[in-house]
Formats: C-alpha cells, structure tokens, sequence
C-alpha cells in the first residue's frame, strides 16, 4: 500500500499534513485497514485544546474501538463534519477526504516519522 | 494441516483464502477469515446475493450403530429418535444441571447413523460427552472434525448457483434436510441450513482435500450472480441481525435452554435423558431472565459486556452487539430479569460511561421474506 511522502506520520497510525500552521490529522491506510469497515468516528470539538499524544477521539469499526491521538499541540479549528453521516470515508480515501481534525498548532509537531520510516514500521507489524 | 499446541491449525481452504487477501484471526484454535476486503460488502452479498465460508473449523462427531437413536435421545435435549432420515434438527447438548454445553445441528443420515455438528470452541467436549453417554449402548461416537471440511453458501442466490454443479434436485431439499449428493463431482452431505437468516446450503466434504475443488468452481459459477466469499465478522452480524445465539454469549452452561428462550427445544415427552430433572423443574419455573433485541437511536456501536438501563437504573448485560448493515443501526442482545417491564421506560446502553439512548425491539431483527 503507497504511503503519501508529503506527510509526517506517528507509531500510532497517525498522519499530519502542516500547512500555514494549520496541521490537519487523519489516520493511516495501514490504520483502517488494520480495524475493519469504519462506522463511528469520534473527533475533539472545534476550540478544544489538545496536547501531544492526547487521546482526543475514537475510531470504531465493526470489530473494535480505538483511540485517535493528537499528533500536535494547539487549537482544533475544523473537524470533518461529513464522517458524521459517512465514517466509511476514512476506509475508502484516509489520506484525503477521510482527514478527521485541523489543528492551528502552537508548537511545530517533533518526532514525526517519515513515509519510509513509517513503512518500515509497519512492516514489521505484518 | 498443522498440529502444533501453540500454533492456530488452519484449514484446507487456508492457501484460498491468503491469496484471496483475507485477514486471518484465531478463531478456537484455527486461523479463520475474518474478512476478505470489506465485511459490510460480505453481509450485504449475503443479504442480496449469496456469500460463500469456509466452516472448516466446527467440528463433525458420528453416531452410529443399532441404538445410535437410543444414545442420541439419552445424550441430547431432543427427540432425536423421531427425526426422520435425511432431516436435521437444532438441539442443545447439556450438563446434568441442564446448563448448555452446546447447540448443535443433528443430522439424521440413516437409521441407525447420525452427524452432529460442535461449535469448534466444543468440538472437544461434545466428542467426550457423547462418548461417555453412549457407554452401554451399542452405539459407537467417532469425532470426525479432522475428516472434514464444510462449505456454507447461503444467499438468496445461493440455490442458483449451486444448482448446476449439483447431481441434486434443489428444490427437493426442503429447509433442515441433508442427504447425501455430489457438488462439483465430489460426493458430500448436502444440507439446507445456515446461520446467516438466509436461504442456503452447508457442504460437508469427506475427505477434507476436496474443499479447494468445490471452493473454486462456486466461486466461478457465482463469479457474475454477486457471490464473495465472506468472513467471520459477516457471520457475526447475519446471525445477529436474524436473532440467532451465539455459543459463549448468548448461551453458556450457566444459563438453560429455558433462559435463552429456547425451552421448546426440550423434549420433556421423552423418555429419561441427561439433564431432565433439571430442566423439568426449570421448565415448571417462572424463567429468571429473558433475552431481549436493542436498537441504538445513535450511530456508536453497541458492544458485548456493556450494561442495559433502565431510566438509568442498570438491567442488564450485554450479550452480543454490532452495527446492523440491514438496519443501518447498532443492534444488540441482552439478558434481563423476566419480569422486567421494557413497554416503558427509557432506555438506555452505557458506551464507556456515555448513556446511548435504544429501543427495545423485537427479536430477530431481520427475518427474510419467504
């Protein structure tokens, strides 16, 4: 499976995407296609504070629940109001219209993976 | 097929499946689809065309021999004896106190020989129970599980498809009968059963190598009807959606068939059976708990372990819940005091300390139309 080199990824399946000091967060391929049919998705409120590695959210799939983490600190600005009625967006495009959060950061975000070091760790979850 | 206690033994369809991408669990002690690609799209195939699994895993245990009715009746809550040859029946294997060990289907292949089918989870147990109730009789209990591999096709396109790869007459195989046929040109025990809500057929292949031959060519023959093969997680939430217990949750051997509101399948008629003094008197009882169908208002899923209210007072306890892909809603099933009045009241599930607001509904929460 392709991960997208522009973004910067966690070991929790995150991706970050910062632009204009607005991070938007979503959830890795690897992520959904580790959890099943996606159908209920849980994002912090806009204006929400969040810090790194917060559990701010929930994912949950037919099978299970999971938490979502913040990969950044600062202020939710935007979430992604349309999973509320189509969750099964995050399945079927997670690194773009499947985003789940926008944060306006309050530090730049550290220890982020790169595409190929997060595919190498994902390899070794197989 | 592996044999090692610590590895998960996999079953002949097993290079099927990882080439077909399936994601594998361990389901029992097997290493068992739990979906191929999206287990929504399985269980709307199984509503709306046809899905195909791979049952391998449960287990086949043979009666046979000149009182094998006289054991089967002794050693299981129905009136085995009286089922004629070529017909199955839904029947529970329990303990002396009545508590469930098992549900299972019986088939009745000749008259002095029967098929019963165990949870794999059981398959173990109900081997050595059967064979220690037979003791005394002249009867012999064989567990075949590892002689077999079982197909499910089940759909409301399942009989289409399996029509022309079948010496059988369908439409003379009437729901809960199984005789002996060819699929694919491999001798089988053709069944019309399934666990899904849905019209369908199980396959019992012996010997178990056979399994790939008749795999592959429904798989071709369903290829332009919409047949997938389907995972567990889609079993899961058929038979749920069609109200149909699940070993290990709904059923245990704490509760009685009487508690899972299967009294009717104790054949109190008979004559003296394991059990039958127990469930005589939980029979004459006021029932201590009932099974009861919820549907969330919400779109969080419902889950196992999670607690009833009612107008916030706790009621009981989850037993099985999932997104219903029929209903488009979270459904589950619970265990409440019988007496409870669930006409009113509100209603609700505790989803980790959140009150999600339900209905109570009737069970099941699918039935197709026939």
């Amino acid at each position: 499976m392709s991960v997208p080199t522009e973004l910067g990824y966690t070991a929790k399946h995150e991706w970050v995407l910062v632009k204009d000091g607005v991070a938007t967060v979503g959830i890795t391929s690897f992520a959904t296609e580790a959890l099943g049919d996606i159908v209920f998705v849980e994002v912090p409120e806009v204006g929400t504070e969040v810090t790194l590695d917060d559990p701010v959210g929930e994912v949950e799939s037919t099978k299970s629940v999971s938490d979502i983490y913040s990969p950044v600190k600062g202020e939710v600005v935007e979430i992604n109001e349309s999973l509320e009625d189509s969750p099964e967006t995050i399945n079927s495009a997670p690194y773009g219209d499947g985003w789940l959060f926008r944060v306006r950061i309050s530090e730049d975000p550290t220890g982020l993976l790169s595409a190929e070091e997060y595919t190498k760790l994902t390899e070794g979850e197989e | 097929m592996s044999e090692s206690p610590d590895e998960p033994r996999t079953t002949v369809l097993h290079d099927v499946h990882e080439s077909a991408g399936a994601t594998l669990v361990d389901f029992a002690g097997w290493l068992m689809p739990l979906r191929y690609g999206s287990e929504t799209a399985e269980h709307k195939a199984v509503r709306e065309a046809a899905g195909l699994f791979d049952l391998s895993h449960m287990g086949e245990i043979r009666v046979s021999g000149p009182q094998a009715a006289a054991v089967m009746d002794h050693a299981f809550v129905g009136f085995l004896s009286k089922v004629k040859i070529g017909r199955a029946r839904y029947t529970m294997l329990t303990g002396t106190d009545g508590g469930v060990l098992d549900d299972l289907i019986v088939y009745r292949l000749g008259e002095d020989e029967y098929l019963a089918v165990a949870n794999a989870a059981n398959a173990d147990v109900v081997a050595s129970v059967l064979a220690e109730r037979a003791e005394g009789f002249d009867a012999r209990v064989e567990d075949e599980s590892s002689q077999y591999s079982l197909i499910a096709i089940q759909g409301p396109r399942a009989a289409e498809i399996l029509a022309p790869l079948t010496d059988a007459d369908l439409g003379e195989i009437r729901y809960y009968a199984g005789y002996e046929h060819t699929v694919a040109g491999v001798p089988v025990l053709l069944a019309r059963t399934g666990y899904t809500g849905e019209d369908g057929f199980e396959i019992f292949v012996k010997p178990a190598e056979h399994a790939t031959d008749i795999w592959s060519a429904l798989m071709e023959q369903g290829a332009d009807r919409g047949l997938v093969p389907a995972g567990l997680s889609a079993r899961d939430t058929l038979r749920l959606e069609a109200g149909m217990p699940l070993y290990g949750q709904e059923l245990s051997p704490e509760l009685t068939p009487y508690d899972a509101g299967l009294g009717r399948l104790v054949k109190l008629e008979k004559d003296e059976f394991v059990g039958r003094h127990a469930l005589e008197e939980a029979s004459r009882n006021t029932r201590p708990r009932r099974l009861i169908g919820l549907a969330s208002r919400g779109r969080r899923p419902l889950r196992k372990d999670q607690q009833v209210l009612r107008d916030g007072e706790p009621v009981g306890t989850l037993t099985s819940g999932a997104p219903s892909p029929t209903l488009g809603r979270p459904i589950a099933m619970a265990y409440v005091d019988s007496e409870l009045d669930t006409a009113t009241g509100v209603f609700t599930v505790d989803v980790r300390g959140r009150g999600e607001a339900v209905d109570v509904v009737e069970l099941p929460f699918y039935q197709r139309d026939t």
